[in-house]
């Protein structure tokens, strides 16, 4: 499915530059997503996909450069970083569900605390998400006592029911188990279809190839390429996407 | 051993003084160290560097010293430590309101002391929570005393609650320095005034005394396991 982008910018990086120590992570990245859009990047472990996806909410902050959403600078930090961070959801490769209060209450806190809303109208929405979501029958339960694809999908319900402008997954599927993966695709590709801005990193080049409008392709830092699913799988041009694909295609 | 009987309403005098020391010095220590302990995990640089200095000194110097000064520093500063004389306290505390002035020092001296060790066994429940935690808090916007509040301080109370009550045990017996600091009446300044005004056998008295401390501290220690247990299972 290639949901079109509406053209309208909500993310821009612009000549970002992140680094750990002597290590530099992000080289001069560009970056911009339009409202609707997934994007989905790819690339070998360590390239820098990660802080990419987490320096948008600022969950790692940057050294050079500017990134805005929905037009504005990200908020250095404060109230203004806080409710930034209200409009963008991310979804962790290790869930991050907390730990002492149950499903429906980790869907509930985000609406009712930052958001300031009623609690019984959240309980109504955060019901229906879950309903939504596949699990509604584990509301009450706490988080360790739910499979991983059921906590990542409590812990997707959790970013939704903030009703944000765009998604982070940090590679979501990473930490499951192989059968347990499809069943977070699944509630993925349905969010993709409904129009959320997303920005996914991930292996799962299933999910590159039908869901994204737009594979981007990243190593030691930099954006190498980027291309429509069909075109970058099937005519990668840099030899570094060359390389990664044959790779992970082969077997 | 007939002491204990004769003097019956000596020691349970001494018990329940000491009692009141502990509760208040309790629930201050646990105050100022919550304080600290937010203090030292702030996002902000000079806050973190007040609640370092905090525990520097307190945990630092011995409590004899906090005690002397607490008793003997603060009069010649010109302060009775009068703000602990809180209405409706006092009721129950009534040494609160006297003119002597020693019972709200000792109370004064224990918890700033006890305070930092409350405080550093707070901050290590706290770095026992998952950084997760923190992050998937913040990423949906609650602020940095929203996600203390709501997401970390519940889950660090459980990693934190067993070094917690060791620190509490050891003020309640630390609490038995205050009756050389001029506090008259709590256990251990009972044991001394009936050991050396009294002429009383020294053996029974002290046996007495540390069934009064024993009272206070063994029930505390199986309590705690018990709540260990519960918030573990969870």
């Amino acid at each position: 499915m290639t949901t079109t982008s509406s053209g309208q910018p909500l993310i821009v990086m612009d000549r970002v530059n992140k680094h750990f120590g002597s290590l530099h992570v992000l080289r001069d990245v560009d970056l911009t997503v339009d409202r609707g859009e997934v994007v989905v990047v790819i690339g070998p472990s360590g390239s820098g996909k990660s802080t990419l996806c987490r320096s948008i909410n600022r969950l790692e902050p940057i050294d050079s450069g500017e990134i805005r959403f929905d037009g504005q600078p990200l908020p250095a930090e404060g109230r203004a970083l806080a409710r930034l961070r209200s409009e963008v959801g991310m979804v962790f490769q290790s869930f991050n569900l907390f730990a002492h209060r149950t499903v429906l209450e980790n869907v509930m806190l985000g609406p009712v605390k930052v958001r300031k809303e009623k609690p019984a109208a959240v309980r109504e929405r955060a019901l229906a998400l879950l309903e939504r979501v596949g699990i509604a029958n584990q509301a009450d339960k706490y988080p360790a006592q739910l499979s991983g694809g059921q906590q990542q999908r409590a812990a997707i319900a959790r970013a939704l029911a903030m009703q944000p402008k765009a998604m982070l997954f940090d590679e979501p599927t990473s930490a499951l188990d192989p059968e347990m993966v499809g069943e977070v695709l699944d509630v993925m590709t349905s969010l993709a279809a409904d129009g959320m801005t997303m920005i996914v990193v991930t292996h799962e080049m299933g999910f590159a190839r039908h869901a994204a409008n737009r594979v981007v392709f990243m190593a030691d830092g930099q954006l190498v390429e980027q291309a429509p699913p069909a075109e970058f799988f099937t005519n990668p041009r840099s030899d570094r996407a060359k390389d990664f694909l044959s790779k992970i295609l082969t077997h | 051993m007939n002491v204990l009987v004769d003097r019956f309403d000596v020691f349970a005098g001494g018990f329940w003084l000491t009692l009141q020391i502990c509760i208040l010095a309790g629930i201050g220590a646990l105050l100022i160290g919550t304080i600290m302990a937010v203090l030292r995990i702030s996002p902000v640089a000079p806050l973190r560097a007040v609640g370092t200095a905090y525990v520097t000194v307190f945990r630092n110097v011995p409590l004899t010293v906090v005690l002397f000064f607490s008793a003997f520093g603060l009069p010649a500063l010109g302060s009775n430590a009068r703000f602990l004389d809180v209405p409706g306290l006092n009721v129950v505390f009534s040494r609160l309101g006297t003119d002597l002035p020693y019972f709200r020092f000792a109370v004064l001296g224990l918890c700033l002391y006890t305070g930092a060790f409350v405080c550093e066994a707070l901050r290590s429940g706290v770095n026992a929570v998952a950084p997760g935690q923190a992050e998937a808090a913040r990423a949906i916007g609650l602020t940095f005393t929203q996600s203390l509040r709501y997401v970390i301080l519940p889950q660090a109370w459980k990693s934190a609650v067993v070094p917690l009550g060791s620190v509490i045990i050891a003020m309640i017996k630390n609490s038995a320095l205050a009756g050389f600091f001029g506090v008259v009446g709590d256990l251990s300044q009972t044991a001394d005034s009936l050991v050396s005004a009294d002429g009383l056998p020294l053996i029974p008295v002290f046996i007495g005394i540390s069934i009064g401390y024993l009272i206070m501290t063994v029930p505390l220690g199986i309590l705690l396991d018990r709540v260990e247990r519960r918030v573990a299972t969870r």
